[in-house]
């Protein structure tokens, strides 16, 4: 494998990791307004 | 700046082998691992379609050249979160969100914010996932279509593990939040949409029948009925005649499509309507489910469960509709050049659907 192989290998699992936090971050959020919703309708 | 195709083609050094199968019109395994380059020829293909009928095996790819019924080898490069979202055929999926969310504004309940958006975004994950697992099932399709062919696997920019990994996952995440999110009976509706687009579309019924999208437009016909169904949890007849509609106006939207790209589908061996029948009994069949298209979307507003924004709205565009399938049966033309009819129709039946549920929603919202 050629060193613009690994940087490219490199670059997309930078790109894929930085997507995978944010899309557990926004699920983590959703997951906690959800509770909240359903608390307030069970109110 | 590296070239990925280039990566691929270095990644897979296997070229396929025509050999005497080839020739026979069996399906062809080059050399290489099972993975990498796969390509099928077959003749007298014609013979084993019935009009109606179904085929017992899958259809093999005809007509095309070799080169293009090239998959290519899959790329050692992790794919790009690009190609992920692309894999999950987000221009369909806007339409998808769209019927959904007006399924779910149209319940006459209140829906929490906060779960109306998450119900709305299980939807679109759920088609998301169905469209990966479709270009998964497909990759030999898509390559062989010019209109398909530059899609994440056929590039050769994904394994086609990723992708079917991708779309398990999401699959299942998407029923589980939906279930948590809304309630038990929208998570089964979700789950058996998907089942039915991946499982009876896409691998039993796409490449042996030219009622393929007859039965298969059922399951683009799900998401008002699941975005009802999560905001009331019962399903009632109006998300019935909801669905009724979608059903019926897939045939008429996809044979339209269909009759001016009716090469590419021919040469991928797919048996579409216009490739089997002929362009003249396609224009027939366009406006046969025109009729009980209209029916099905007038009748909300007819039965008293719209009222007349949808009804206005509904008679308006369904009478558009029936004079552009008209347009469509008065044509003759054969090439795709000739046929602004058919592209016409194809563009307004978009069109159509967004205004007719936007209609439905303004209804429930200013005038109930």
């Amino acid at each position: 494998m050629t060193p613009d192989e690994q940087d490219l290998i490199r670059k997309r699992q930078r790109d894929r990791a930085r997507l995978m936090a944010l899309l557990l971050g926004g699920f983590v959020i959703l997951m906690f307004a959800i509770t909240i919703a359903k608390m307030s309708i069970n109110q | 700046m590296l070239s990925l195709a280039r990566l691929v083609r270095t990644g897979s050094p296997c070229q396929p082998i025509l050999g005497q199968g080839a020739r026979n019109g069996r399906r062809v395994r080059d050399s290489c691992d099972s993975r990498d380059v796969k390509h099928v020829l077959s003749k007298g293909w014609r013979s084993r379609l019935g009009f109606l009928g179904f085929s017992n095996r899958r259809q093999p790819l005809i007509g095309a050249p070799v080169t293009s019924l090239l998959v290519p080898a899959e790329s050692i490069i992790p794919a790009s979160s690009r190609d992920l979202f692309a894999l999950t055929k987000p221009r369909v999926m806007s339409l998808v969100v769209f019927t959904g969310l007006a399924g779910l504004l149209a319940a006459p309940v209140a829906v929490n914010p906060v779960l109306g958006f998450a119900a709305v975004l299980c939807i679109a994950l759920g088609a998301g996932a169905a469209g990966a697992l479709n270009q998964w099932y497909e990759a030999d399709l898509d390559a062989a279509m010019k209109r398909t062919a530059n899609r994440p696997l056929p590039a050769g920019r994904m394994s086609r593990q990723t992708a079917l990994h991708f779309g398990v996952g999401l699959s299942v995440f998407s029923v589980v939040l939906m279930d948590v999110a809304a309630n038990h009976l929208a998570a089964a509706i979700l789950a058996v949409s998907i089942l039915f687009y991946v499982l009876v579309y896409t691998v039993w019924l796409k490449r042996r029948t030219a009622q393929n999208i007859v039965i298969g437009g059922a399951a683009g016909a799900f998401p008002p009925l699941i975005g009802w169904v999560a905001a009331t949890g019962e399903v009632t007849l109006l998300p019935l005649l909801l669905f009724a509609i979608i059903f019926l106006w897939t045939p008429p939207h996809f044979w339209a499509l269909s009759l001016f790209v009716k090469s590419d589908y021919a040469n991928a061996g797919v048996p579409m309507l216009p490739v089997v029948a002929g362009v003249s009994t396609t224009r027939r069949h366009i406006l046969l489910y025109t009729l009980p298209m209209t029916a099905a979307a007038v009748a909300p507003w007819a039965l008293g469960l719209a009222g007349w924004i949808y009804g206005f709205a509904s008679i308006a565009f369904n009478a558009a509709f029936l004079i552009l399938a008209l347009g469509v049966l008065a044509n003759r033309a054969t090439e795709p050049a000739a046929m602004k009819p058919e592209k016409r129709l194809f563009a307004f039946s978009i069109l159509y659907l967004f205004a007719l549920f936007g209609a439905l929603v303004a209804d429930r919202w200013l005038v109930a």
